[in-house]
This record gives structure tokens, sequence and C-alpha cells, in this order.
């Protein structure tokens, strides 16, 4: 007997007893798609997501091409094993990547918790962090440009940004979200931290360096969002159908 | 050729195809990649007006008339430059190579300009193939696919050894623009396949060689556009900007082009329809009539003018090949003055980005 999340299933009490598909759905929205900064549920990639009585979770996950990257598309894929496995009282996990090339060597390798490089062996040197550090960093670069650009645009100058911390910072979602994806690579992101840094060394920025930094922040986005509406449109028309938690952009 | 408002703009196609991509000519064993290839193709196709979106069948395989009618009768194209890829994992007699390509266009002289391949695995063969090519074809470009799968092998890097050897008889033999088309795969797996670093090593070691990044390093278009600006001699490849943004994403679309404007400039950027992935019909007409929206969070990038457009429709890509452009499409004193001159800051930077 499989509880499926589009049925409406009530939530289930906390510890040992089985959680309804809606608390599996809500843990997938912390897996991210590394490229476009964005949760697998809010893309549509989630294609069903079902929990049984027992507590056996199975969700199935879909790409907008046969083609993704694998590695990205692994790191997805065992993000969404993990999210999954951590929701108390799952007892089982199986997560399936369908209609893709490598769907094998990856639906493969994540179930035996094999790693990347084993999972494609051969064909891969190393494991994905240092992909997923890079990709951390584009968006820190993209979150950077969402909170300074209202900034900018209400007349903060280069030299009153560079002097800014997050602490002083407008609280917006936005900002909470950069602090988030900094504190992630282990950059610093608490109230004292400035604003503006260098992210692949954490180093603050002077205000000479600060233009050149906004204007690079601002391709990366606009580079993060089209792409992301590629993928939205490749997807439609591949399935025609809407993922669960899927939002429209 | 194209006419609006009494200008004519000289159309130059500087990426298309002429595929087989039907069951017949899938590699038994490799079906399912063959058939994945084509549908992911296909799915690009739907970001396009919906009145142009055909049938799979048909998009497997397409007529010698069905090209021509669609892209010089329809499409307003003047010269097309074949982009030839060839996948013969997949593909038997492969997906369009450079010989399947200029059979065709033997029959239609003057039309067509024959890029030719190279894929560095393939040793010394692939280089004396690469001669016999350019002997037989002329050919004056070659479409670098790096993500194609090769004995095992899921791609290759510009830096790689074995690829300098190539850039360097290109050089020898006058192949003079690289077209580098990134895939999602590459050898290791654990690297990024689009990045395009590779580009800005080899565009600084080979200054005679012009490298036209094709569909501007999608989805790494910040990473193409913070090297391109650097870099004299990469252009900006426009395929699948235009045909997968302008019509579904018409807002991305703007920012995007402000973004190439800005880092790359508009002596720098090719049309190319990506036929048959998208019709040049509604591509050249649509970017012909598009201008940048009135739009506070687009006010800071370059406008376009008339001329603009001329260049990227194909002037641009009419000097990289040295085709002939009949006097009354050139531009008149470099240009005529665009309805967006006013704009404060930027020209003065934005010109002085051209090559």
């Amino acid at each position: 007997m499989t509880n499926p999340v589009t049925a409406g299933s009530p939530s289930a009490p906390p510890g040992e007893s089985p959680p309804g598909a809606a608390r599996v759905l809500a843990a997938l929205d912390a897996v991210r798609d590394p490229e476009l900064d964005e949760p697998i549920t809010s893309l549509g990639f989630v294609s069903s997501c079902t929990v049984s009585a027992d507590g056996d979770a199975q969700v199935r996950l879909r790409l907008p091409t046969y083609f993704c990257a694998p590695n990205f598309a692994f790191l997805m894929v065992a993000d969404a094993y993990d999210a999954v496995s951590g929701t108390p009282g799952v007892r089982t996990t199986e997560v399936v990547l369908d209609d893709h090339f490598a769907s094998d060597a990856i639906n493969g390798g994540v179930a035996a918790r094999a790693g990347f490089a084993r999972s494609f062996d051969g064909e891969a040197v190393g494991e994905l962090h240092e992909l997923r550090a890079d990709f951390l960093r584009k968006a820190v670069l993209a979150g950077t440009d969402l909170v300074c650009r209202p900034l900018a645009r209400a007349g903060t100058g280069p030299s009153e940004l560079a002097a800014l911390t997050l602490g002083q910072a407008p609280r917006s979602a936005a900002l909470e979200r950069l602090r988030q994806r900094r504190a992630e690579l282990g950059l610093p992101a608490g109230d004292d931290a400035p604003l503006l840094i260098d992210p692949a060394t954490g180093a603050p920025l002077g205000a000479d360096a600060v233009p050149l930094h906004l204007r690079r922040a601002h391709t990366t986005r606009v580079s993060i969002e089209a792409n992301a509406g590629i993928c939205r449109g490749m997807l439609r028309h591949r399935y025609g159908t809407s993922g669960l938690g899927e939002e429209e952009q | 050729m194209y006419e609006k408002n009494g200008e004519k703009y000289f159309v130059v196609d500087g990426h298309m195809h002429y595929w087989n991509a039907a069951p017949d000519n899938w590699v038994p064993g490799a079906e399912k990649y063959a058939k994945g290839w084509i549908e992911c193709f296909h799915a690009y196709q739907g970001l396009g007006p919906p009145d142009t979106h055909w049938s799979i069948e048909h998009f497997q395989k397409y007529s010698e008339d069905d090209l021509m009618k669609d892209v010089f009768e329809d499409g307003y194209v003047d010269v097309a430059i074949f982009q030839p890829t060839y996948l013969k994992e997949w593909y038997k007699e492969g997906f369009n190579t450079t010989e399947r390509n200029a059979l065709m266009g033997e029959r239609h002289p003057g039309k067509f300009v024959y890029n030719t391949r190279w894929d560095p695995r393939d040793g010394d063969a692939g280089l004396e193939q690469l001669k016999k090519n350019v002997d037989r074809f002329g050919s004056k470009g070659c479409k670098l696919y790096s993500a194609e799968w090769n004995a095992g092998s899921r791609g290759w890097k510009l830096t790689d050894p074995a690829a300098y050897r190539y850039l360097e008889e290109c050089q020898r033999l006058g192949v003079k623009n690289i077209h580098v088309h990134k895939g999602p795969t590459i050898w290791p797996l654990d690297k990024d396949a689009f990045d395009v670093a590779d580009v800005d090593h080899a565009a600084t070691d080979f200054q005679d060689l012009n490298f036209i990044v094709e569909h501007v390093g999608l989805p790494r278009i910040e990473d193409f556009c913070f090297m391109a600006t650097q870099e004299p001699n990469v252009y900006a490849g426009l395929a699948v900007v235009i045909g997968g943004l302008m019509h579904a994403r018409p807002k991305f679309f703007a920012k995007v082009m402000g973004e190439l404007l800005f880092w790359v400039g508009e002596d720098k950027m090719l049309f190319g329809s990506d036929y048959a992935i998208w019709e040049p019909k509604w591509q050249v007409e649509g970017f012909v009539d598009w201008e940048m929206p009135n739009d506070p969070s687009l006010a800071d990038y370059p406008r376009m003018n008339t001329a603009s457009k001329k260049k990227i429709m194909g002037l641009n890509a009419a000097k990289l090949y040295d085709i002939e452009v009949p006097a009354e499409y050139q531009l008149k004193d470099g240009g005529t003055p665009g309805a967006h001159e006013v704009f404060a800051g930027e020209p003065e930077e934005h010109a002085a980005s051209g090559a």
C-alpha cells in the first residue's frame, strides 16, 4: 500500500511511524540542481514520490533531456537519496532517475553508495566535491547580484557597498539564501562578515573592485536564469506534465 | 537576403545542418543514444513558435528540397555554413558529415560553405583525413564537438596535446575558423564538460585562428563572456540564443543579448539558425524587428541599431569566411544611426570592444 503525495496524504507524526509522502517531498525541497541553484521540486524534476505503510520510500526523478550532464545528474540523485533516507520514519529508500543515458550507472551507483568515480568506472577520476563547490561559488555570485542590485539602484555606491556587512544589509529572502550558500562553502556568513567577498578566497573586496565584481555577478545570474528557462521549456516539451511541487517561472 | 523598412540585410547562416537521424541510420546496439540525441534536438525545436514545429519523423530526416525551401526560399539566407557533426558511434553514416553536406551542396553552387571537422583522438589518420577534406571541399572552417563519444572516451579538450597538433595543421591549411561546440560529457566525467577555459588557452596560443563558440557557451554564458571579452579572436555563435530564447523566453533573450553586446560586442556576434532545429525565417524576421525593451532592469545594456543587426545577420560571418557581399548590403559610412544612440555611458566602451 502506498501513500502518494498527490492524494493529499496527512502528515505522519514524528518519530518512528512512516512519514507521509508530503514530508518526503518537503525534504526534497532541500535538494538543488547544482547548476541552476534551484530545488529539484520547483524545477519539476520529481515525477513521483510514494511511501508505503512500512516506510519504504520511492522517488522517481526526470530531467529535461536524455543527455543532461551525468555528473550533475548524479549529484541530484545522490542528494535526493540522502534527503529521503534522512527523513524520520523512512525505512528503505529508492531513488530512480528515468529516461537518461546514464540512468543505470547513476541509479545503481547511488543505491550502492558507490560514489561517482566507482559508478563511472574508468570514465571519472575523482568525486564531485570540486564541481559542486565551483557551482556554489557561481550561486554566491548570482546571489550577490540579487542582494546588491536593489541597493545599487537606490544609490548605494561602491565604497558604501564594500563597507557593508551582512548584518547591516536589509533583511530579505535573497540575503538569507546568500548567507546559506556562503556557509555551505565555508565562507564567512555571520553578521560581521562583509557583504562583498571574493567567492574563491572569502577575502573582502576593495571599493575599486566592486563595479566589475557586481557586473560579473549580474552576468552569472542572467546565465543561470536563462539556463533554467531553457531547462523548463525542454522539460515541458519532453513530458507535458507538471512535476510534484513544480513552480512555473 | 532580407529587406525591412528599406534596409537590406545580407544573411549568412553561420550554423546549420543537413542530417539523417532516422532509424535507418542508427547503429545497431546504439539505438537508444541515436534516438535520445534526436529527441533532445526535437525538444529544442519546441522552444520555437508552435507553427514552426515539425513531427519527429520529419525532423529525423528531411529532404534536400525541404532544406532549400526552408533556408533559402523562405528563410532569407544568402549563404549557409554547414557545420558537420559525425557521431558515428550512434549513426551509421554519421549524423551529418562533411561529405553528405557537400554532395548535396554541389547541386547548388554558391549557396554553401563546407566546414569540416576533426577529433584529436583519431590520431594521424584523422590528420590525413582533415587534409583530404580541406583539399576536396575547400573548407575554411571546422566544427568541433568536444563531447563526442569515441572508442570508450566521452570527450576531449582543446588543450589536449593531440588537439594542438590539429590546430597547428588547421593553421597550415588555412582552416582559420574553429567553431567550438561543447556538450554534456568529457573525459574525465567528474569535470565540467561545458567549461570554456580550454578555448581561452587555445585562442591565446593560436592568434591566427578565430574561435567561434557556438551557442555562446550555453550553459556557461558567463564564463564565455568573461573569456571572450579578453580574447580578440573569440566570437559568439548565436545559435540557440535566438532560436531557444527569443520566442520562448523573451525577457531572458533581452538579458542575454544585453550581456553579449556588453562583453563581446556586435562585431563578434554571428547569426546561426541551427537548422533543422529551427527554421531561419522566424529568427531572421524576429531578430531584425527586435529592440531592447524599455525596462529599467535592462537600462544599462548597450543598444543595437540597424548596422549592428546587419553585422550580426551576415556581415561579420562574411568577413571571417571571405564571402563577397554586394555593395547594396554593405554598411554605408559605418552604419545607419540607430534609434537608441541616446544611451548614456556605454557606446564608447561598446564600440571599443570590436576586434
